[in-house]
Parts: C-alpha cells; structure tokens; sequence
C-alpha cells in the first residue's frame, strides 16, 4: 500500500505548503483567543457594572438600610435621602406611557400589516421608525418647549374643570395647570416608547404563518376577528415580551422625563403636579452632589433603576426567545 | 466469492478488485491504493450513521459511491477530509489511511489534511470576490508568488476545468455572477488550483442542466489522469459513465465494492441487484 | 343577520382605531419635527459652526460641543465597534454551539435596553472617581459600553446569516478557521456589519444621560482628553433648561443638528440593508 504514488504530486509542492500553514497556526490561534476576550468583556461589563453599582451605594445602604425604600425624605442639609418619590414617578411615568403606547403601538402594528395599502407601507413603516430613532433629548427639549404650554394652556385646565366633582377623579387631576409634571413626562414618554413596540410587534405579527390567516378568512372571518382570534394567541408571547421591552425603555428613559418632570421629591396624588424619577434625580443631582451620602444615595438610586430594568428585561427577553423558537422552528 | 463486507486486510482486497474468474473480461493487475477505509463508524450524537465501513479509492481512478437516500455516502466522504470536525456532535472511529498515516488521528493538521483532499459540494458555492480571486485566494495562502506566475496557475486551474475560454475576458467580476453550470467547474478549478492529491465530489451535478452535467463529467473523467476521484451520486448512469469503480451502501453499511462494470452487470448481492434494477430507491 | 352586522360593525370600528392610531403615530412625529425645523433653522447661522458656546446673554456657536460630540464618538465608536465585531465573531463562529454563548447573547441584550444613566454611574465610579475629575476619556469610554451591545448583536445576526455552505466551501480547500472568517464570512457580511456600526454611531450620536457626569462639560474650546469637554446633547441640556433666549435658541439649533445626523445615519443604514437585500 506504501507504493501509492506520490506520483501524481511532486514531492516538493508538499513542503511549501505545511511551512505555510503552520505559520498561518499562530494567527489563528491568536485571532481565536481574541474573540473569545472581547466576548469575555461583554460578560465582566455587566458584572462590572452591578458590582460598581453595590459597591458605590454602600455608605447609603449602610445608612438607612431598607428604610432607604420607603422614606420619602430628601433634604441634601440634614443627608436624609428616601427613594420613594422617586420610585412611585418612575413607575407612574411608566404606566402612563405604557397606557399610551400600547394601545396605539398595537394599532400601528395591526394597521401596518393588514390595513396599509400596500404603497404606503414603506414610507410609513419608515417613519415610525425614524420616530424611534429620535433621540430623547429632543423629546425632553419639544416636551418642554411647545407641548408643555400647550397642555397648561388648554388641556389641563379643561381636565382640572372636567373633573372637578367627580369623586376619585378630582385629586387625580388636581392642582394648578403647571404644563410640566407627572402626566406630561408620561404622555411624553408613551409618545417614545410607542415606535419601538409598534416595530416589534409588527415584526412579531409576520411571524404569523399565512395559512392561518387563510384558514381563518376562508371561514368568512373578518380582517379585526382574524386579528383577534388568530394573530394576536399566536402572538401572544412574543408581544408581551415586546411590551415588557418597551417598559424597560420607558422605566430607564432620563432625558426626555428630565425636561417636563418638574424635578420634585415629592408624592401627590394629583398627576398633573410636578413628581421626579430616578434618572431624572440622578440627571439633576449628580454633578452638584456633595458629601460622600449624597452621592451613595443616589448611587443607590441608579442601583434601584438597574435591578427593577433587569428583572423586566430579563423575563421580556426570555419570552421573546420562547416565540423566536418557535418561529425559527 | 460470496463477499458480505470487504475485509481489511491487502491480499483480501486484491481479490475484490479481481472480478470472478466467470464474470470479467481480462484480469487486472492490482491496481494501487491511495486511501484505504478501515472499519469506519460515524455517529451524529446518537444515531450510528456508519458501520463498520471499509473501503478502498484507488488511485488515478474514479470510485463511485451510490445508494438509496440517507445511505451514508455523503457522510462517508465529509469523513474522508474530515469536514466533521466542524460540527460538535459528530464523531468517527475507526481508520483512514492516506499514504500509510491515519487522518483521522488527533495529532494530523486538518488544514493540511484538506489541502490534500480536496472536495467539491452540491450547491456550487462561489467566494464573495471576482473570479480571479475565486482561485487565486487559495493559491495565496500556500505560496507567495510574483502576479505573473499567480496569474499563470489561475489560468492553468481554469483552463483545468474547462473555463478558461469562457472567462478569460471577465476574471475581475464576480464568481456570483456565473450560470450554474459555470460556477460549479469554478468551485473545481479553485479546488484544483491548491493542487490536492485526491478530488472528493458530493453529487456535483444534481443542481445542474444536462449540458452542464456533460461537461463536469468530461472534466472529472480528465482529472481522474491526474488526481485521484470519489464521486457520490444518486444518478446510477452517471455511476456507469464516469467512474471505474463502484461501492454500493446502503442504511450505513457498505454492501458491496468492485468494478463498475462488474456491480452493474453482474452485482454480486441481492441488494445490490434490486437497487440497480431499480426494485427500491 | 344582525349578528353579521354586529360583527361587521366591529371591524370598521376596529379598522377606524387602527387607522386613527397610525395617524396619532404620525401626527406626533410631524409636529416633533416640525418644532425641531421651525425653532433650530431660526438659529442656523455660520456662527453656530465656527464660535464657541457663549455665557448668558451674548451671541456664539456651537463648535466646540460639536467638535466635543464629534470627537467623542468617534472615539467611543472607535474602541466599542471591535470589541463588539470580535466578540460577535466569537459567538457566530468559534462559540456558535457553545452555552456561554446563550449566556452573553442574554447579558448582550440587556445591556443593549439598560438605562444609559447606569453606564454613565459605572464609568464615574470606574475611571472619573479614580482619576479624581471629569475627562472626555471617561465620556468615550461611557459612549463605547453603549456601542459594543449594538455592534454585537448585529455582528452576530449577520454572521449567522451566511451560509454553511461557504464556510465549508473555503474550509474544503484547507483554509484555517480564521481565514474563514476573515475573508470569506466578512466578506460576505459586509454590509450588514457595516449597518451595525452605522446604527451604533446613530445610538451614541443623541446620548446625554452618560455624559453627564463623566465628560461634564466645557465652556471653551479643549480637545484635551483628559479634561471634561463640551458635547451636543450636554450643552442643550444646560442650555434648553436655563431662562435665556440665546441659549434656548442654540439648544434648538443643536437638537436639530442631532437630530438631522441621526436621520442621515439611520437613513444610509437602512439604504444598505434594502440594497443587501435586493443583491
């Protein structure tokens, strides 16, 4: 068997060839060890940033314990700090955003997959994107600027009269018409976060195979019932998972909330008074921050906004994978 | 002889090659052997793909390998330059000798392994680049040449697969924009042009025209003078037209190897027969 | 009968909210944009690109912010793409079947959504604490953790589209894994890298809240990396929410000029892909 031919190759065309490639090895190996590093860094990132983030609310942690959650004290003079204002306006903001964007960014979604005539699909799927890609501070400078007065002027007088005998209504929507506050910051903040879930969920609703859209037209079902009663089950995981992402968009938002938020530590029940967020106390405070509690404090704060961000961000992504799974097949 | 499944051994294999006394034409000489396939097992993950496969590719011939679907004889070649090695869940046991040395040992450089073994898919799958990079870029990888000579092995390797004449006026555009035919005898010049010693062919022609299918088999039947060739095919004609010798597989065992006049004249197992005649497919 | 008509009473009243609802989407991103026009051009004059930020009350520009953004991203852009692009690599090509890979796409897509007003604690905490002042290095650096998510996953995304077939086609031939990757599965990915990074840049272009407090900000023109230098987004923070008109002005005009290089970007971005797509 050992008199096989090398015959039909000279055996000098062999040698060349492994000097080539063991010196190619090396790189290879090199460039292997490389993305595997960068790939590391991703990880050690966010394990950096938990750990800078505990470690940083430390002295506060030690300070006030878990009264820290619960204290609605804010005074820089005396170093008491509380989260809780801070916490119930992020929330607030958030729900109100999601009341507006949801509904609407569904409806984008729906409209843009069923209902748009097919010319216009492109241009108007393109500006919806574009409205996402808006940066926040141009939310924050047009809330500020043109819808904040115009609210003052003629919206929420009219809400504050409308409600004014109703008997919960009238402290929700209470208080002299500032322009800037809770619902502003809200409404505001639906406005952004209403693109993002109108593109996932239109992304999600193509994932609907279209013999089940047939199927169900073929029994004489009508465009909303077909929605209704096949899209939106099938879609259903991934939507929420879609939904819950917007929510950690709007929860994390800084800017766009900074500018019409008003930047007031307290709670009221009203939601057209002034209120804060974490990011937007952190946004106001931090630079002007004195003493080693006071940066803690708000330190803590942003430890706060990451472990809430994260626990929805971490159940919207394993849903989205669940339907990407199964779209994938 | 009454062959079940050829056994490993020289001597025994000699006798293989030799058609039955009764059958053949003129005895042949032994003909030399350039890889030899001992006791082969293959497994994805759990399933037992390959058993116990043996089998020989002679050198500067055309060995065929065909089957019903899901045979193994794809996966019997992806283990002779060990594109496995890839995949995570898929492994080999068992012995493939190359000039005397086991590939499928850990310590072989499967770079060089496939620089020698070259292979050829289904779906012609030019590079992303120009025609002359197409070839080029494997050419470089071995040998820092000056343009002159690298411009001269690219039209050698074209010229090897019967593209030359057709190409030579847009070796700068794209390998893309080829008609199938055309870009399948690239994916052959480029396989040629790094100047293996044996030329693998996984069902080469199947995404390809009639004419096209000519032409490839005319190339293969030309290369076969200087490479040695392994074809999988589920074309039994073009078993018979192209190849010297033929190994039937069938569910992961080889059933029967020999001469491909032999198998389809006189196959010397029933399986054999009802595959050939066409009983099963 | 009445049961149909209730039905079809129901979808066009499903149909109208639908419809109402894209026009809400719509008349909302016109009347943004619109603002932005009408205000920012009012300011738009060479000024704003060759005079510094001016104190209250006087006339100035924007150039060193612009410079500052400029400068900034760049940089940020400059260490968090290859980080992203090698770690993407990793994850579609050597680690394709590997767990730790599930993992870090999971950690990836977090930190892609996180608040940015995070990041910007960790570099100060990081780099500005330790460095005991505000540096545009620590800016860069908060920038470039805000790229490496994009750049990743798009990486990831991309590679993962090309074929196997390819890849085995070039490994067939003897080429060693890295060649692979490099000249053919770039090559292939080409442009849909290539998106990634132009999104990224769009990403970091209207970033404010990580600037804060790392790059803080500066009155006068400075590429000095180790000083705290002006931005874009920090300056029309300062200026927008101060009670001077020239100032409110200038942020206008900087908002639009944000505003105009993130649509560019995300324009040339999308036109890529649609041409990937076509060819």
């Amino acid at each position: 068997m050992s008199d096989l031919a090398l015959a039909a190759e000279p055996a000098t065309e062999v040698k060349p060839k492994a000097n080539a490639l063991t010196r190619l090895a090396l790189f290879d190996r090199l460039f292997h060890w490389l993305t595997f590093l960068a790939a590391i860094i991703v990880l050690l990132l966010l394990a950096g940033v938990i750990i800078s983030l505990i470690e940083g609310s430390m002295p506060a942690i030690r300070a006030f314990g878990f009264g820290f959650l619960s204290s609605q004290a804010w005074n820089p003079v005396t170093d008491d700090y509380g989260a809780l204002p801070a916490i119930y306006g992020t929330v607030i903001t958030s729900m109100i955003a999601m009341l507006v964007a949801v509904p609407v960014g569904l409806g984008v979604a729906v409209f843009l997959t069923e209902l748009c005539p097919h010319a216009l699909r492109r241009p108007i799927g393109m500006a919806i994107e574009l409205l996402a890609g808006i940066p926040s501070i141009i939310y924050g400078i047009w809330g500020l600027f043109v819808l904040a007065p115009f609210l003052q002027g003629h919206v929420q007088p009219a809400l504050i009269s409308l409600f004014a005998d109703a008997p919960f209504l009238s402290s929700l929507f209470a208080g002299p018409p500032y322009g800037i506050g809770v619902l502003t910051a809200g409404l505001i903040l639906g406005v952004m976060v209403l693109p993002f879930i109108a593109s996932i969920s239109r992304d999600v609703f193509e994932t609907v195979p279209p013999v089940l859209k047939e199927a169900a037209a073929g029994v004489g079902c009508t465009t909303f019932e077909i929605m209704n009663h096949v899209v939106m089950p099938y879609t259903r995981t991934g939507l929420i998972g879609g939904i819950m992402l917007g929510l950690g968009r709007a929860l994390g938002e800084t800017m766009a909330v900074t500018f019409v938020i008003g930047n007031a530590h307290k709670i009221s029940s009203s939601i057209l008074s002034p209120g804060t967020t974490i990011s937007a106390t952190i946004a106001n405070e931090f630079t002007e921050a004195v003493g080693d509690l006071y940066t803690s404090s708000l330190i803590e704060l942003g430890l706060i906004l990451f472990v809430i961000t994260f626990v929805v961000l971490a159940a919207a992504r394993l849903m989205l994978m669940r339907i990407e799974r199964k779209a994938g097949g | 002889m009454q062959i079940e499944r050829p056994l490993p051994t020289v001597e025994t294999r000699a006798a293989v090659i030799d058609p039955a006394p009764h059958a053949a034409a003129s005895a042949k000489p032994a003909v030399p052997i350039k890889v030899s396939v001992r006791n082969l097992d293959f497994f994805y993950g759990d399933n037992h793909a390959l058993k116990n496969v043996s089998t020989p590719l002679h050198l500067n011939k055309v060995t065929a390998f065909i089957g019903p679907s899901g045979c193994g004889k794809s996966t019997l070649l992806r283990v002779l330059n060990r594109m496995y090695d890839l995949y995570p869940k898929q492994r080999a046991e068992g012995e493939v000798i190359l000039d005397g040395e086991n590939i499928l040992g850990a310590a072989v450089d499967v770079n060089f392994l496939r620089s020698r073994v070259g292979m050829v898919f289904q779906k012609p799958t030019p590079f992303p680049m120009s025609i002359y990079d197409n070839i080029a870029f494997g050419v470089k990888l071995y040998r820092k040449l000056p343009k002159a000579e690298l411009d001269a092995r690219v039209e050698e390797a074209l010229r090897g697969a019967a593209l030359w004449e057709e190409v030579k006026d847009k070796l700068h555009t794209s390998g893309l924009g080829l008609s199938g035919g055309q870009q399948q005898r690239l994916c052959i010049a480029r396989s040629v042009a790094v100047e293996p010693e044996v030329i693998l062919f996984d069902e080469p022609c199947s995404a390809l025209d009639p004419i096209s299918t000519a032409k490839v088999e005319e190339l293969i039947d030309e290369l076969a003078e200087r490479y040695t060739i392994a074809i999988v095919t589920h074309n039994m004609q073009q078993a018979v037209r192209v190849s010297d010798y033929t190994a039937f597989m069938y569910l992961g065992e080889m059933i029967e190897f020999g001469d491909t006049n032999a198998v389809f004249t006189a196959p010397k197992q029933k399986k054999t027969q009802d595959y050939i005649t066409g009983r099963f497919g | 009968m009445s049961l149909y008509a209730g039905r079809r009473a129901n979808n066009i009243v499903a149909t109208f909210l639908c419809w109402a609802a894209a026009l809400f989407g719509l008349a909302w991103l016109i009347m943004i944009l619109g603002a932005l026009i009408y205000e920012g051009a009012k300011g738009l004059s060479p000024a704003v690109f060759t005079e510094m930020t001016p104190p209250p009350g006087s006339a100035g520009g924007l150039m060193n912010a612009i410079a500052g953004s400029f400068l900034m991203s760049a940089i940020g852009v400059a260490v968090g793409a290859p980080l992203g692009l090698l770690a993407g690599t990793y994850m579609a090509e050597y680690g394709r079947y590997a767990k730790i890979t599930t993992v870090i796409r999971f950690i990836n897509d977090i930190l892609l959504s996180a608040p940015s007003i995070v990041v910007g604690l960790f570099v100060y905490t990081v780099l500005v604490a330790q460095m005991k002042h505000f540096s545009a290095i620590a800016g860069s650096g908060a920038l470039a953790i805000l790229v490496i998510p994009v750049v990743l996953r798009t990486t990831e995304d991309m590679l993962l589209l090309v074929p196997g077939s390819l890849r085995e086609a070039a490994a067939a031939l003897g080429l060693p894994r890295s060649y692979v990757i490099w000249h053919v599965a770039y090559r292939a990915a080409k442009s849909g890298l290539v998106t990634g990074v132009l999104l990224a840049i769009a990403r970091v272009s209207g970033e404010t809240a990580p600037l804060l407090f790392t790059s803080l900000n500066n009155q006068f023109w400075s590429l000095d990396l180790n000083a705290p230098m002006a931005s874009l987004p920090v300056v029309i923070f300062q200026f927008a929410l101060s009670p001077y008109r020239d100032w409110q002005q200038l942020a206008w005009t900087g908002a639009l000029l944000i505003t105009v290089t993130v649509l560019i970007l995300s324009i040339a971005a999308r036109a890529l892909s649609a041409q990937r797509r076509r060819g």
